[in-house]
């Protein structure tokens, strides 16, 4: 009985605890809504992260359908986007609320 | 002003199917008007204070506070839609006989309005809290006068009402005796996509990172970004590029909300018809 409940806390434990990730985030600016890089280049099928770095006084939403993540930056703070391990491709994201300047694709390869 | 108008629409819509999904699986309840306006009103105000609130709300656990904000609203909806559905199972057929009989002015007034007012109060606040975002950010830029994004507003807010009206009076050229069978499938898709929308989320913010590969991908049939795919995933979560915790997810809560109705109907067996004395 015990032994079920350490085996069933263990299983929740590594689902629900943060995974660390194997590659530091990769950087990325937010500044006069356009995004530097707007090429990110990632390495496919493995996981990865971005470091979203926002110097606009106001908030956006970095946002991809391709990959799936809807991401909301308050101006002047940083968020972390996680991004599924993805097959090679070109990916493209943007800032939702300045879809016009702020742009930019994540290349796995 | 287009910029304002195309972005309201788009999150207005996606609130609006849900609401008169809601409007037509309540139908014929007394009341329902007010808990719904009350659901809106509710849902405005929460995402006034979720939009005010941003930034503390992303910085909490550890940066992923919007990601599990997000997950638990979604969660709590998927909850309030299940409840909905059993209890229907429980009472709906008594329901839908009456107004089959009577018309659509039968009411019955225990049924819970609450768990549907509290999924319509999501809804708004979820894509209400992008909109305010978006329009302060557009507001204190000063780039766009104020008319034109008052304009842009009000356009969007009105295209997003008639979808809702289309949706409602859509759902009710449906034969009354069938209305709620259709609602409650509506219902269990709606509540499995918002579920597996759920855990895309806890897995953005650094939890579950289990099965996180793309399953398929369908993008080239139907882009989830896309006018009907947008529509579809608000509907019956389409996605176009899965991952496997999603599609895990997304059958489970099918398979549970059926189980569970199956056996509230089981405790409520079907009425016989009234016996004919002999």
């Amino acid at each position: 009985m015990k032994l079920a409940a350490f085996v069933i806390a263990g299983v929740a434990a590594f689902l629900v605890l943060p995974a660390i990730a194997d590659d530091p985030p990769i950087a990325l600016t937010l500044k006069d809504h356009k995004f530097t890089p707007a090429v990110i280049h990632v390495r496919a099928n493995a996981p990865s992260q971005i470091l979203l770095n926002n110097e606009d006084s106001s908030s956006e939403e970095f946002d991809s359908s391709a990959l799936h993540v809807e991401k909301v930056v308050p101006g002047g703070q940083k968020g972390i986007v996680r991004l599924r391990p993805l097959p090679p491709g070109r990916y493209n994201f943007m800032g939702e609320f300045h879809s016009d300047t702020a742009e930019g694709v994540v290349v796995a390869e | 002003m287009l910029a304002s108008l195309l972005i309201v629409f788009r999150e207005v819509i996606e609130a609006g199917l849900i609401v008169g999904i809601v409007l037509a699986a309540t139908k014929g309840v007394a009341g329902r008007a007010r808990w719904v306006s009350l659901g809106i009103a509710a849902g405005v105000l929460g995402a006034a204070l979720v939009a005010a609130f941003a930034g503390k709300i992303a910085g909490l656990f550890q940066g992923s506070g919007q990601e599990i904000f997000d997950a638990s609203v979604l969660l709590l909806a998927v909850a309030m839609l299940t409840w909905h559905n059993v209890w229907m199972a429980g009472h709906g057929r008594a329901m839908a006989r009456e107004m089959k009989q009577v018309g659509a002015q039968v009411s019955s007034g225990e049924r819970p309005m609450t768990a549907l007012a509290v999924v319509v109060g999501i809804a708004v606040l979820r894509e209400g809290s992008e909109v305010v975002l978006f329009l302060y950010g557009i507001a204190s830029q000063g780039s766009t006068s104020t008319a034109a994004l008052l304009g842009g507003g009000a356009l969007g807010v009105a295209g997003g009402a008639i979808v809702t009206a289309l949706m409602y009076y859509g759902l009710l050229a449906v034969p009354a005796h069938r209305l709620f069978s259709v609602t409650a499938g509506l219902i269990t898709l709606l509540a499995a996509g918002m579920a597996a929308q759920a855990i895309l989320f806890l897995q953005q913010g650094g939890y579950f990172e289990f099965l996180t590969s793309t399953v398929w991908d369908t993008s080239w049939l139907l882009k989830q970004d896309s006018i009907v795919g947008r529509l579809l995933h608000t509907l019956v979560g389409y996605n176009d590029s899965p991952n496997g915790a999603q599609v895990l997810v997304y059958a489970a809560t099918i398979i549970a909300i059926v189980l569970l109705t199956r056996i509230e109907r089981a405790r409520h067996p079907r009425l016989a018809p009234a016996p004919k004395t002999a």
